[in-house]
């Protein structure tokens, strides 16, 4: 049978409904040259051909296995356990449609559940949405809602210059128009120094956690301030770390947002990648997307829902808050497999793995006369190497045998022209990280 | 069986369900039993700040509830001296006692060219049974 259900009778009697005749006049808006433009497409092939063609574009690229890996800077290398992709690839779960219909789609939102639960633990906060595209675009969600609590009459966002300067393009890019300052990164304002800036107009500050640089931070002071004066706080978190370091609710924060990317979700080429976002039960009806709530059925067994879409434009157009009513729901379950893998001492044991490796690479580095790390503060599985060579020159230096190096900072911070940002996981074992060092080494 | 829906006789009724009650220039709005059984259990409400100024017709706020939510529209134009805090956490009280306890906002009253406009109980409660 065919998909469209519609006769020609009736494709008729919709057509004299509306007053025209055929389907064409229809689009007679679209000028005539652009309905039908020829396709300069090559000729058709068998499965068999487009495998092999496609097999030989997959083979034309570089791929993070065939090196070792030392570069970070908001996309991580980790182990991803192979019961991941499989339970991803479940027909169930792979081509599952939006859950509205609870009695068919009890897996899916047990996944979420599963999902959200476990995020709400690991940031230390009482809810979390189904996902975002990726951190970006949940640090920009976090500030429409940091808006909204302020009932849009406070107008200024902070945001430290030390979160991911993508992050902070996002957010300028998604609220452009609207009025907001957006302040606080353009130079290299300490916490402290961003702790002034914040007045009775401000919704929110924002903060890394780690910061860009790899570091953490002391938040004591700005998160006092920002409370004292009626500002939300945001933390812009890596959720692995936050298995071995406290999480931000216990540091005051109101909204945790970040890149999930580092729970069982592959590198890439950057996408698709999980943006979440957690906060206070306070500001729950404030967010995008949805929250999967657990509950009994009718004759009182298990069952899991959709509890809350507070500002899906489903529910009520003209009251919601986000463009986006879809989310990540493949890669939260991703997520969700991973962690469940993992468990809690599984997941130290990665984030204790990455630590200590980069604790080692950075000792080892900060040796070589010509090479200085930064130390001034304590840092998770990434830290910043102030180098005698422009960084381009080491990365080609380092790919000729193997490794791809350190992100260029120079790019994004000019005062950092010069200085690498290196990233090490549980994946870098340690004659990768003695290749890495002996080669930079070489080049002092 | 349900509870009869009850009309109170010396309040003013709008079409989109509030009701209003006026003493010299202040007036209390809430929510009729109509609107509330309709609506089902309130769980959550969102009110405008005290001194706000809002015209006839206008919203005021909105009210969730398990099966909907909508905006709560002002009869009479007027601005918001009192807001009903109580319902912030026990938003279930405009259920119970939605002529009484559950009341919303109270207004001084700028605008009551409407207030002729609104139906006394007898009329609100036949405009129900046509609904």
């Amino acid at each position: 049978m065919g998909y469209i259900p519609h006769t020609e009778v009736e494709r008729q009697q919709m057509l004299a409904a509306i007053g025209v005749t055929t389907i064409e006049d229809l689009f007679e808006a679209v000028p005539a040259s652009h309905r039908f433009p020829k396709l300069d497409l090559p000729g058709p092939l068998s499965e068999m051909e487009v495998a092999s063609e496609m097999q030989a574009l997959a083979e034309a690229n570089e791929h993070a296995g065939d090196f070792a890996m030392f570069r970070g800077a908001g996309a991580y290398h980790h182990f991803v356990p192979a019961a991941v992709n499989h339970i991803l690839l479940r027909g169930e779960f792979y081509t599952a449609y939006t859950p509205y219909q609870p009695e068919l789609s009890q897996g899916t939102l047990q996944a979420t559940y599963e999902y959200q639960s476990m995020m709400c633990a690991l940031t230390g906060m009482d809810a979390a949405n189904a996902s975002h595209y990726d951190g970006a675009t949940s640090l920009a969600e976090a500030v429409t809602v940091a808006v909204q609590v302020g009932r849009s009459k406070r107008n200024k966002i902070i945001l430290s210059h030390a979160i991911h300067p993508q992050y902070r393009e996002v957010v300028r890019t998604y609220h452009q128009g609207r009025g907001l300052e957006i302040v606080g990164d353009e130079a290299t304002a300490s916490l402290e120094e961003l702790s002034e800036l914040i007045d009775s107009d401000t919704a929110m500050i924002a903060v890394s956690y780690p910061n860009f640089f790899g570091q953490i931070e002391d938040f004591a002071k700005i998160v006092e301030v920002a409370h004292e004066k009626g500002a939300l706080v945001v933390f812009v978190a890596n959720p692995l770390m936050l298995a071995l370091f406290k999480s931000p609710g216990e540091l005051g924060a109101d909204i945790v947002v970040g890149e999930a990317q580092p729970l069982g979700v592959p590198l890439s080429y950057g996408g698709p990648y999980l943006g979440y976002f957690a906060t206070r039960t306070a500001y729950v009806r404030k967010i995008a997307g949805r929250i999967i709530g657990e509950t009994v059925d009718a004759d009182g067994k298990k069952a899991y829902v959709m509890t809350l879409r507070p500002r899906e434009q489903d529910i009520r157009r003209e009251k919601a808050s986000s463009n986006i009513c879809t989310n990540q729901g493949l890669m939260a379950l991703a997520a969700s497999v991973y962690l469940a893998l993992m468990g809690r001492n599984g997941l130290r044991k990665v984030a204790q793995l990455s630590y200590h490796k980069a604790h080692y690479a950075a000792d080892q580095i900060d040796k070589i006369d010509g090479y200085k790390v930064w130390r001034s503060k304590p840092f998770f599985n990434e830290f910043v190497v102030k180098c005698l060579k422009p960084v381009s020159e080491i990365n080609n230096a380092l790919i000729a045998e193997g490794i791809i190096g350190g992100y260029d900072l120079g790019q994004d911070y000019p005062h950092l022209k010069d200085h690498m940002l290196l990233c090490v996981t549980e994946m870098n074992a340690k004659a990768e990280i003695d290749a890495l060092v002996d080669i930079l080494k070489g080049l002092a | 069986m349900m509870a009869e829906l009850k009309y109170p006789e010396d309040l003013k009724y709008a079409e989109s369900d509030e009701w209003v009650r006026i003493q010299g220039d202040v007036a209390t709005v809430g929510l009729s039993d109509y609107a509330q059984d309709a609506l089902n259990d309130i769980v959550y409400l969102e009110l405008k700040e005290v001194g706000t100024a809002i015209a006839a017709g206008e919203s005021f706020g909105e009210v969730e509830s398990v099966k909907a939510a909508s905006d709560v529209i002002l009869p009479i134009g007027g601005e918001i001296i009192e807001v009903n805090t109580a319902l912030e956490d026990e938003p279930e009280i405009i259920n119970s006692d939605p002529y009484g306890e559950g009341w919303l906002v109270k207004v001084r009253v700028t605008d009551d060219s409407p207030l002729a406009d609104l139906m006394d109980a007898g009329a609100y409660k036949a405009y129900n049974e046509t609904r």
